[in-house]
């Protein structure tokens, strides 16, 4: 199996902070298949398009996925109306997720407001060696923070107005930190300060994209992003089956 | 059981659902869930003569009951698809449609010859794609552009020939007759009809192309409504599509004058919905006790 539509039953969620949701379901196969980064397509009733949603967590003794969502407009809110005993109907694991490599190397993870929920799995593999570097609007907005350090990771806080850890952008937090690579999931402005400061300090970088999205398997060419070849010629590949995570080398930011 | 067969331009599919052009790429992805021959046929994403690189993202928003795309005909080209992907599209035991896009008469027509050299098993001639400023709308939305594109294509073409319509038109009953004229062997409709959404904080359009065309349930009303003028206009086979996402709406197509389905949006959605619809429409022919699929086509009882 690469991928399967499922209907998952929720047996936990949660809302951590206001308008975010902590979902985690029974996805039998999909669950054994899924690798850290990858995503599921969720189903949202009534609606043409399905909702991608990145895995959070992998439980495969358990046959779960967790998801960590916010609410943006109709489509997540109804997502957010399921409760335990639903089902969602689940359409994954979708794109090609991290390239973990050496678990030994130190890894630092970037993560901006939702863009936090795709690196917990990935920074569980490299539990001790990691550096989580998580930034939030205010110490209201944290998610995630008990779960890095649940697993051993080193985290740092960093919000927009000091009320928690570090005052300020993520990339002047990480700044000291030490790395041999670095896995980064946030807002696009973010992404591209990560990946600025990866080139200068000549760290590979893996980055985590979003884009509008109809199929989610690469049949549609609907979620188009601009990258580079290594002979330096760029063509639009697509989110849902080059990615979501791109080595930050091949993308070329646009607009 | 009920025959599912039907015969359009001297094709024979074994069931009357073909994946519509740019919904279902090369069949590749698709072929994760079922094989490709629960499918009566598959029309590829449409062709240009060179490779195309498509517009710029986004190129999707979602619309209410449907959505709107600008892809904008991203493809490898015509010779890539033919040594490439035709192959193995070949051993899927199903029928393979080339839907064909040019920028003029000369490159729909070489495509046409190239296409007749190769073992698809019918050509699609798609001038009717909203999102490129070429690329074949320009010939589809008047009379003697249709027939003018038609007929030349057809002298270049050994392939059974299928023209797919725009819904961006006045009068679709004269555009299916002009394509008849120009020698179509078939028609396919509707392709997509032009949108737009626009996002209210940034006030800008949520697709980059501005404009996209609509495609899903919300046009199938439309769809239902031009089979039907466009079935009473012209002998030659329709394959109707336009927002099919229930055997339902299937039927509906069919009863309005359509002689095969093509599916598209309702994949995103719902990647099994051929196998489900097609289940439906058997029970269906089943319970009114017809022997084939082809006794449905244009028996609406019209006021
Ligand atoms: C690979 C990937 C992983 C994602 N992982 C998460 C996650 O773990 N947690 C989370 O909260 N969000 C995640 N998102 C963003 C999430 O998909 C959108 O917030 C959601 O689709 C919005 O839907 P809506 O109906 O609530 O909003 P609306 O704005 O009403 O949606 C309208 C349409 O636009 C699309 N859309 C709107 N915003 C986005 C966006 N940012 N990215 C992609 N499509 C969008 C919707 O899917 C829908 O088709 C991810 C997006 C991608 C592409
Ligand atoms: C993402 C997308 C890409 C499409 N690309 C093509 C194309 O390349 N050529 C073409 O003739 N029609 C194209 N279409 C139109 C479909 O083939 C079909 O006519 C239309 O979507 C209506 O059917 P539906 O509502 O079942 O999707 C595309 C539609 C979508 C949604
Ligand atoms: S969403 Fe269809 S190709 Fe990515």
């Amino acid at each position: 199996m690469k991928y399967e539509v499922k209907l998952c039953e929720i047996i936990k969620k949660a809302e951590p902070v206001p308008g975010i949701f902590d979902v985690t379901v029974r996805a039998g196969e999909i669950a054994q298949a899924a690798r850290p980064g990858q995503f599921a397509h969720l189903l949202v009733p009534g609606k043409t398009l399905r909702r991608p949603i990145s895995i959070c967590e992998i439980d495969k003794g358990t046959s779960t996925l967790r998801f960590v969502f916010q609410i943006r407009g109709e489509g997540t809110q109804r997502l957010s109306e399921f409760a335990a005993g639903d089902c969602y109907d689940i359409l994954g694991p979708l794109g090609n997720g991290f390239d973990l490599g050496d678990t030994s190397r130190r890894a630092l993870f970037i993560g901006g407001g939702i863009g936090v929920p795709p690196l917990l799995e990935a920074a569980k593999a490299f539990g001790k060696n990691a550096t989580a570097v998580l930034g939030f609007r205010n110490a209201a907005a944290v998610i995630l923070q008990e779960d890095f350090e649940k697993y051993g990771c080193k985290t740092l806080l960093a919000t927009d107005d000091g009320s928690a850890g570090f005052h300020g952008l993520v990339t002047d937090c990480m700044k000291d930190e030490p790395a041999d690579v670095i896995f980064a999931c946030g807002p696009a402005p973010m992404l591209k300060a990560v990946c600025a400061a990866a080139a200068q300090r000549g760290i590979p970088c893996q980055i985590s994209l979003e884009e509008r999205m109809a199929c989610g398997v690469g049949a549609c060419l609907g979620c188009a992003c601009r990258l580079r070849r290594k002979d330096g010629t760029e063509y639009y590949g697509h989110v849902c089956k080059d990615g979501p995570v791109f080595n930050y080398q091949t993308v070329v930011w646009e607009g | 059981m009920a025959d599912m067969k039907v015969k359009i331009a001297g094709v024979e599919f074994e069931n009357p659902l073909i994946a519509a052009s740019g919904t279902f790429g090369f069949g590749h992805e698709y072929a994760q869930f079922y094989p490709l021959s629960t499918l009566g046929g598959i029309s590829c994403k449409g062709l240009t003569l060179k490779e195309r690189a498509g517009n710029p993202p986004p190129r999707i928003a979602e619309t209410p009951g449907g959505m709107l795309n600008a892809v904008g005909l991203q493809n490898p080209g015509v010779d890539y698809f033919i040594a490439e992907e035709l192959p193995w599209l070949r051993e899927q035991s199903t029928r393979i449609i080339a839907n064909i896009a040019g920028n003029t008469p000369e490159e729909y027509c070489e495509m046409a010859e190239k296409l007749s050299d190769t073992q698809v098993d019918m050509i699609e001639l798609n001038i009717s794609c909203p999102n490129v400023k070429q690329g074949g709308v320009q010939f589809g939305t008047t009379c003697t552009g249709v027939e003018g594109i038609t007929s030349a294509v057809r002298r270049h073409c050994t392939k059974p020939l299928m023209v797919k319509l725009s819904p961006n038109v006045s009068d679709i009953g004269e555009i299916a007759a002009a394509a008849e004229s120009g020698g179509a062997d078939a028609i396919s409709m509707i392709n997509t009809l032009t949108g737009m959404r626009i996002d209210i904080h940034t006030r800008r359009p949520i697709i980059h192309n501005n404009t996209g065309g609509l495609s899903g349930p919300a046009l199938l009303p439309i769809a239902v409504r031009m089979v039907w003028q466009a079935a009473n206009r012209v002998k030659i086979p329709i394959v109707g599509m336009g927002g099919i996402s229930k055997w339902q709406d299937a039927v509906e197509l069919l009863l309005a004058g359509a002689s095969a389905l093509q599916i598209g949006t309702v994949f995103f959605s719902n990647p099994y919905a051929p196998v489900e619809i097609l289940k439906g429409l058997q029970e269906y022919l089943d319970r009114a006790g017809l022997h084939s699929v082809t006794e449905l086509t244009g028996q609406i009882r019209p006021y």
